[in-house]
């Protein structure tokens, strides 16, 4: 994809009088992120149904640890500020900064996906796997969607530094780190809905 | 946000700010700390912490809604908030009836 393309596409919206292809386009990733939340609601609502259908098994105080769980969180949040750097570099066209807070973030999202593959892994190493209970299995469901969101943000992260370093901050580029950075937000309210429905309420 | 063009991005102020980012994560840390002590140190009877809980959760959504995806009521955001509004009202249908459904099916099936 270059720049002739969305030059293309701008001249083509500007003769329908519609907005600029750039803003048109992070609209649209708003939309999908929209249809996302319907998506991790339908996995809540399950989780919410589930919840106490632990079939013998472990239910949720028994298996949630509340510390390792904010140092999760910890990593999501300072890792959605590093990213809201990279935007402020991307405002002031700073290359290096935006490269260097992109791979801050990078380097807290595969953290934070560590930690979860580590808890993950210990829940199955002790039986308590998605198919011991409904509970589990909905509860796999629910966090494992949200951290393989989270995974595929850091792939698409990593596709976009390299395309900032190679091309520069090309407005194609700024439009990609806009949707990218809506992306991460967003991943991050998803998780507080996470934190708060799954792990605080199951403990408390 | 929709309206941070590259094309105009001259023109755009909904950027935020190094101090808007910074408010925000101070608030998401306090909004984070407080629910998190509340459930490891319970002083409060045990639906009190539910509700303090799940409040506090969403001031924190907002939060991050005004302070990091920088949505506002701008005009030029107005779609923005529209599908917005119009997916909360979908997702408080999908969840509160599955619920209400799920629970009097508990109810009158397995409780009785």
């Amino acid at each position: 994809m270059s720049n002739i393309v969305m030059d293309k596409d701008i001249a083509h919206s500007h003769e329908q009088g519609h907005e600029d292809a750039g803003s048109m386009r992070i609209f649209g990733f708003w939309i999908y992120l929209m249809t996302d939340c319907i998506l991790f609601a339908t996995l809540f609502a399950g989780y919410a149904v589930l919840r106490d259908s632990v079939a013998g098994g472990p239910s949720t105080v028994d298996i949630f640890e509340l510390p390792y769980v904010l140092a999760e969180t910890a990593l999501l949040l300072v890792s959605s500020i590093t990213y809201g750097y990279a935007m402020l570099a991307t405002n002031r066209n700073h290359t290096s900064h935006v490269l260097r807070w992109l791979a801050v973030t990078f380097v807290l999202g595969c953290g934070f996906i560590a930690m979860e593959i580590n808890e993950f892994h210990h829940l199955i190493d002790e039986g308590y796997g998605p198919d011991r209970s409904g509970f589990l299995t909905a509860f796999f469901t629910l966090v494992g969607t949200h951290g393989a969101h989270v995974l595929s943000g850091l792939v698409w992260m990593a596709v976009l530094m390299a395309q900032v370093r190679s091309r520069g901050l090309t407005n194609t580029n700024t439009t990609r780190l806009s949707c990218l950075s809506l992306f991460w937000h967003f991943l991050d309210v998803v998780w507080i809905c996470v934190f708060t429905v799954v792990y605080l309420l199951g403990v408390v | 946000m929709y309206n941070q063009s590259p094309i105009h991005s001259s023109a755009g102020t909904s950027h935020g700010t190094s101090r808007s980012y910074m408010v925000g994560f101070i608030i998401s840390v306090v909004l984070t700390v407080i629910p998190f002590a509340l459930v490891v140190y319970p002083s409060l009877p045990r639906s009190t912490t539910a509700w303090v809980v799940v409040a506090l959760g969403m001031v924190q959504i907002f939060a991050h809604l005004k302070y990091f995806l920088h949505l506002d009521t701008a005009k030029e955001q107005r779609w923005n908030l529209i599908a917005l509004i119009f997916s909360v009202v979908i997702i408080l249908l999908l969840v509160g009836l599955s619920l209400w459904i799920m629970g009097s099916i508990h109810h009158n099936m397995l409780a009785h």
